[in-house]
């Protein structure tokens, strides 16, 4: 498993890719930080920026990168290896490099100007999203074989996580605002892992007081500590089940 | 050494492999014949694990490969079309094929490298190579470790009358230490001197399985191309 996440690794940091995300991110937070007069708001702007960029840079760079490596893991195949070490080096690889950049862009500014509970949920929540989308990438190359298609479909994963999702909640929201629909928005939530990480880092912000009744119920839940251990597993879970998916495809899958 | 039992493939709606079973064993040299599409590399694939079975299994030295690896190690493959990762160099890819592979170290056989003149140009990237380059990588590559089972399939596609002579040399050298070759190709005439059975396979059947001796009886051709040629207008 070492050798061939050594290899994976090292391919990715050859790639310029990776280091222009990296310093992308690194510009973008300094920046925002120093145009806000508060560093409580900069990680407000900050929030919307990691839960669309992150997820998108993720789950596209590391398709793309299934898809070109369609040689190397086709060699690794013919040799003395295990696939399941084969598909997990891969997977470790392209999280361990992108956490990298994650870490070196965002993580050491929010560190720098705001180190508090908020800085740090931003932050992990950001981890997490990003192996959460290298493991849906992961997913989706193994299944689609087509580079094209396939690239396809994960950009509209992207767009389903981050737009279509919130839009579908508001209509069933809306035909449903005769009934008690509070309890069970907080389990909704729990299919999307952009929105929950979202609603992770609002509520540390105390800015869930302008969320109405739903904000009070989410508070109530999300704010105390067997809330935040829940949400933290339920997005371990995304990333736990879309690789098992994914490894047990490329078990059987020909070459 | 291999034994593959009633193996069906399918892809899709087609049929690759139709109930083929096939005894190989030590020593010899067997040359896999059929026409375009005729399943063998399929074959030659799901011997490898590369493409996994819908039905019937193969073992291994008496072990079923299904979900097994280690097996791996005894085989040297040669693929039709090599396909390396693009921003490697011929250096590096070695250097990783010999790490990954190092946990079972029987003496590394270099002897093609420094014969097909690749140690010269260990620097050269994996995309800059021409096809015949390509094809000396791999074959250097499965004969680096010293496995007891060559798979190469069509060979010399590709190669100069020069490196293909010199690959024919290793081969027969290779099989006189008792090892076990199997060997997809075209190019008949070149399989003469070297093969001691036939394998025919047709549209995913098997044909027949023969020792080249019986082969010669029963069409009575002395060349192996006239033999095969004999037998498909037979069909």
């Amino acid at each position: 498993m070492k050798k061939i996440l050594k290899y994976v690794i090292i391919d990715i940091l050859r790639n310029r890719i990776v280091l222009a995300y990296t310093v992308f991110l690194l510009a973008l937070s300094l920046s925002i930080f120093n145009l806000e007069d508060s560093s409580a708001k900069g990680i407000l702007s900050l929030l919307n920026i990691v839960l669309i960029i992150v997820p998108m840079v993720s789950i596209l760079f590391a398709a793309i990168y299934v898809y070109n490596s369609a040689e190397f893991l086709e060699l690794l195949v013919s040799q003395p290896l295990k696939r399941k070490t084969i598909w997990l080096s891969m997977f470790a690889g392209l999280s361990f490099s992108l956490v990298l950049s994650f870490l070196i862009g965002i993580g050491i500014p929010v560190l720098l100007y705001e180190f508090s509970a908020t800085g740090i949920t931003l932050i992990v929540s950001g981890l997490l999203l990003t192996v959460i989308f290298v493991a849906l990438a992961m997913l989706a190359a193994v299944r689609i074989r087509d580079k094209a298609r396939g690239i396809g479909a994960v950009i509209l994963l992207w767009l389903y996580f981050s737009i279509l999702f919130d839009g579908i909640v508001l209509f069933i929201l809306f035909q449903f605002a005769d009934y008690p629909m509070e309890k069970a928005m907080v389990g909704i939530t729990a299919l999307n892992p952009i929105g929950l990480s979202r609603i992770l880092v609002l509520l540390k912000m105390d800015v869930s007081a302008m969320m109405g009744y739903t904000g009070a119920v989410f508070k109530d839940f999300f704010g105390t500590a067997t809330g935040i251990i829940t949400s933290l597993l339920v997005l371990s879970l995304w990333i736990l089940l879309p690789a098992w998916l994914s490894v047990r495809k490329f078990n059987n899958k020909d070459l | 050494m291999i034994i593959a039992n009633n193996i069906n493939k399918n892809f899709g709606k087609l049929k690759v492999l139709d109930n083929v079973s096939i005894t190989c064993n030590k020593g010899e040299c067997i040359a896999l014949i059929g026409p375009n599409g005729s399943g063998k590399t399929t074959f030659i694939k799901s011997i490898l694990g590369m493409v996994v079975c819908d039905s019937g299994f193969i073992t291994f030295n008496g072990k079923n490969i299904l979900h097994n690896w280690q097996y791996r190690s005894d085989i040297g493959y040669m693929p039709q079309i090599g396909r390396y990762p693009d921003n490697m160099s011929i250096g590096q890819l070695l250097r990783m094929m010999k790490d990954i592979r190092k946990e079972k170290n029987t003496g590394l056989d270099e002897e093609l490298i420094k014969k097909f003149g690749l140690d010269l140009i260990l620097d050269k990237r994996m995309r800059t190579l021409s096809g015949g380059t390509r094809q000396k990588v791999s074959a250097s590559l499965a004969f680096l470790f010293n496995p007891a089972v060559l798979i190469l399939d069509e060979p010399t596609a590709g190669l100069d009358p020069v490196a293909a002579e010199i690959l024919k040399e290793k081969i027969t050298a290779e099989k006189a230490k008792g090892k076990l070759v199997l060997i997809t190709s075209h190019v008949l005439s070149e399989l003469d001197d070297l093969v001691t059975q036939v394998i025919y396979m047709q549209e995913g059947k098997l044909v027949f399985q023969k020792t080249i001796k019986e082969l010669r009886v029963d069409t009575g051709q002395e060349k192996l191309s006239k033999a095969i040629a004999t037998v498909m207008l037979r069909k």
